[in-house]
């Protein structure tokens, strides 16, 4: 750096040490500074993995039982300790499992030789610390490899929530039908008024069986409420049973662990999948910590809820995320409350269910480790509906990102469960289930609905589309529903009466199908042929490269295909729309003497496939603009066709060369022109437009007027470029690529040049 | 499949019946919704030889469940509940679910009345 020297005058105004250096300022004014982000603080539990005051593993057992648990005696045992000793451990595997060493126990999560079952198999007989230890020396790369094996179903899926803020009946059968359309196999719906719910339930329900067959559905409200959904047939699963990792929190929550574990067999018995819910933060944010890392509590719930019988975890913070995430290793510690859950033989719906920060950045960092690696359910509610209709509160990803995350796919070759919906059908499902909700309402007594209102709940991407609702005809209709004890046989019968045969249909085949209790075991969903996938019946097979899930032929090409793929013929096919009957060929092309004769040397395609620059300027209008600009400055163009080359220095050099003027201007069909100057090597040029999407008509018309300025010999200031921070080849490469392909195959070697007419162009 | 029995509803009938002719003469109430006790416990033997005994242990529980009404089944979730109920209640509680023949849920409850009566959650 340079000092500055003063000259005397006035000194330098005093700098204000408040304020930061322009960069400074400017990167304070990113998005992740919104972020809240906490320096470790153990005593507040603000800790992802391994507090000072984590215990000891440990595990000590008299005559079957256990007596001592990571460093707590039996005497001391909490509720939670009290209900792991008896029930959580396998004790045949303990003595192994807490004898490896953590490295040695690490080594076999990543490891593709060790299968999966023996992981199960010593997991059962370690303890929560024991675990979490383990977890906490695996790295990124190495926690995505662990999932990959461990998950227990073999085909990842995922999960969608539909909700909106006015509970609106409609949009939610048109925005359940859409999520079922695009590949979620379990929905979750929600309230902004609890009162709302039994309509919610319905509403989705219908919408989902219009979608996909075999959607899985959730109403998320309080315990009673949701099993009275359950058992009448209008929900099929739950996820919200809390555990927590200390007995304080756990109480706050107004449960223990045998009210829960009573619960989830209550689920059980009326034929209902459950899986529970935990993950870091919820503890830190009761202010319950008690000095431990989330990891370890986080452990301790897990162990619990394969103690109680559940199939299933949700974990990966929930609720909580942000916590974890405001931490350093807090999104490591996210991903490793998923494996925990998979390594104790549970299903892993993992999380990323919250939005967890401001930053695009960090929340597809925080998401995308769990989608390539692949989970029983990636997301435990990606937010299907925009974000502000996500009445759990924004999820990681949403409405907004779901083109982003079949992009995703498709750029990984992985499946994140997700697939396109064309147009055509996702309009043509959001019409049926809206018609097929309103027509049940309508039968059953409970609502009647406009047809503006069902025009504007198709045509909806939010609730903020529809206008003024009466969301007190959806409380009298959900009020309807609890009172008069509606069964999902009502709703069958009203759509069989109403004219949705197929969808009765459906639902009746799904009931059926439940009735058999195999969508119970661990990780199950039903695939659209109502097929159930779970560990029994879809284990992961995982055993390293050339093993485990990967997408059948069929899928991946699914997953390619998205709605934004082109090729050559698409765009031969758009640029066709813009031929016009111009550039005529009108003779061989030959030297001119007039020193005023400017040459516009033109690619072989143009006048033949190609009519339009990536601008969307058509090439004509492009001519016309060099023309005039030459004309202004007081010279005449022609144009010129090479059909030798699709270089622009040569053609450019080549219009140059049969300029009396000797001056050229070169021209692509995409639109990227220079001038060249007849002595100049090839790849030289005078003044060049690299960057053909920015181009402007007045940007044309200057380079033509700066042509002729140096055919007469001037030195005019040269057009430069337009500046853009956009992702311009992200945007514009492939149908470069396409355009030069139309270029090549007009090439041929030795063609003699082509004079062009010019009329018509201005 | 040879060798598995037909599925049935709680109410008995048969899975297969469950069709729309059914539903349009009528005929099906909430306890052809119902899943089978014996559903469940043979979900619970699938459980066992996945190296899950836990899951087992909760179908089987959830078998017996199914004998008593949603009713009851909430009020034993709120007995059970931190400080709803005495030690001597959840005992109380937990002998008439044997009598009525839901030994492993009445386990569940005598097992949270001693941890209960120890942690001090009880009523």
């Amino acid at each position: 750096m340079a000092s500055q020297l003063s000259g005397g005058g006035e000194p330098p105004a005093e700098p204000d040490r408040r304020r930061p250096v322009g960069r400074v300022r400017f990167m304070d004014a990113q998005r992740v500074n919104l972020d809240g982000f906490a320096r470790e603080h153990a005593g507040l539990g603000l800790v992802a993995m391994c507090s000072p005051d984590d215990p000891e593993p440990g595990l000590v057992v008299r005559d079957g039982r256990v007596v001592e648990l990571d460093g707590v005696p039996e005497a001391s045992f909490d509720a939670i300790d009290a209900y792991i000793a008896r029930h959580g451990l396998d004790l045949t595997a303990s003595d192994e499992a807490m004898g490896l060493s953590d490295v040695a126990f690490a080594r076999r999560m990543v490891s593709p030789d060790v299968p999966r079952a023996e992981i199960v198999r010593l997991s059962a007989g370690a303890t929560p610390a024991k675990l979490a230890r383990v977890l906490a020396l695996l790295r990124p790369a190495e926690l995505g490899q662990a999932m990959t094996k461990m998950r227990a179903r073999r085909t990842p899926s995922n999960q969608a929530h539909v909700t909106n803020r006015l509970d609106d009946p409609l949009l939610l059968a048109a925005d359940s039908a859409t999520a079922a359309a695009f590949g979620f196999r379990e929905i979750e719906t929600t309230v902004p008024v609890l009162a709302d719910a039994p309509s919610n339930a319905l509403a989705c329900l219908i919408g989902a069986a219009v979608g996909a067959q075999g959607v899985l559905m959730q109403c998320s409200v309080e315990e009673a409420l949701e099993l009275e959904l359950g058992m009448r047939g209008l929900t099929s699963y739950a996820e919200t049973v809390s555990l927590y990792g200390t007995e304080q929190v756990f109480l706050d929550g107004d449960d223990t662990p045998w009210s829960k574990a009573f619960l989830t067999s209550a689920y059980a018995s009326r034929g209902m999948k459950m899986r529970v819910s935990s993950g870091a933060g919820a503890e830190v944010l009761m202010a319950g910590a008690e000095g431990k890392s989330m990891l370890y509590l986080e452990a301790r719930c897990v162990a619990l809820a394969r103690a109680i019988g559940a199939q299933g975890v949700q974990n990966g913070g929930i609720d909580g995320a942000s916590v974890a995430a405001s931490v350093p290793r807090g999104l490591r510690e996210l991903m490793a409350e998923n494996l925990m859950a998979m390594m104790r033989n549970l299903e892993s719906c993992s999380g990323n269910d919250a939005l967890m920060s401001e930053s695009d950045m960090r929340r597809t960092s925080r998401t995308l480790p769990i989608v390539l690696a692949g989970s029983d359910f990636m997301f435990s509610g990606f937010g299907s509906i925009q974000r502000y209709d996500n009445m759990f509160g924004p999820s990681n990803f949403n409405a907004e990102d779901i083109d982003d995350f079949l992009a995703m796919q498709r750029d990984w070759g992985v499946d994140g469960g997700l697939r396109t919906v064309p147009a055509a059908q996702l309009e043509a499902v959001r019409r049926e289930s809206a018609q097929a909700c309103r027509a049940v309402y309508r039968y059953l007594g409970l609502a009647d609905f406009t047809d503006d209102h069902l025009e504007r709940a198709v045509d909806a991407a939010g609730s903020k589309d529809l206008g003024d609702t009466d969301t007190l005809a959806v409380v009298s209709a959900a009020q309807a529903i609890r009172e008069g004890g509606l069964t999902v046989i009502d709703v069958i019968a009203a759509l069989d009466e109403t004219g949705y045969e197929a969808e009765a249909e459906r639902i009746m085949a799904m009931t059926r199908a439940r009735l058999a209790g195999d969508y119970l075991q661990t990780s199950a969903i039903f695939d659209e042929e109502l097929r159930v996938l779970s560990l029994i019946t879809d284990p992961n097979d995982y055993a390293g490269p050339g093993t485990g899930y990967e997408p059948s032929p069929e899928r991946l090409r699914e997953i390619d295909a998205i709605r934004q793929e082109r090729g050559v013929e698409d765009l031969r096919a758009e640029q066709a729309r813009f031929a016009a009957p111009l550039l005529v060929v009108t003779g061989p092309a030959g030297p001119g003497q007039d020193p005023r004769d400017v040459v516009i040397g033109v690619s072989p395609a143009v006048g033949r496939d190609v009519w339009r620059c990536l601008s969307g300027i058509t090439v004509p209008a492009v001519l016309a603009e060099l023309l005039a600009g030459l004309e202004e400055e007081g010279c005449a163009g022609r144009l010129v066709r090479f059909s030798d080359t699709v270089d622009l220095g040569r053609i450019g050099l080549a219009a140059a060369r049969l300029a009396g003027s000797g001056i050229g201007i070169g021209l692509q069909g995409k639109g990227t022109a220079l001038i060249h100057r007849r002595d100049l090597a090839p790849l030289a040029n005078l003044e060049l437009y690299s960057v053909a999407p920015t181009v402007t008509p007045q940007l044309y018309r200057l380079l033509g007027a700066n042509a002729a300025r140096h055919a007469r010999g001037g030195t005019p200031d040269p057009a430069r470029n337009p500046y853009s921070d956009e992702a311009i080849e992200a945007r514009y490469h492939t149908t470069v690529i396409a355009l030069m392909a139309l270029e090549r195959a007009w090439v041929r070697p030795g063609a003699a040049a082509e004079e062009l007419s010019q009329e018509g162009l201005r | 499949m040879t060798g598995t029995p037909e599925v049935r509803a709680l109410s008995g009938r048969a899975v297969s019946e469950l069709t729309l002719e059914a539903v349009r003469s009528g005929e099906l109430g909430v306890a052809d919704l119902r899943i089978h006790p014996g559903t469940l416990e043979r979900q619970a033997a699938v459980a066992a030889a996945h190296a899950n005994p836990q899951l087992a242990d909760n179908l089987r529980r959830a078998a017996e469940l199914t004998r008593l009404s949603d009713e009851e089944v909430l009020a034993v979730y709120d007995a059970l509940r931190p400080g709803r109920s005495t030690a001597a209640e959840l005992t109380d509680l937990a002998a008439g679910l044997a009598s009525r023949g839901l030994p492993r849920c009445a386990a569940l409850l005598r097992e949270a009345a001693e941890v209960y009566a120890r942690r001090g959650l009880c009523a």
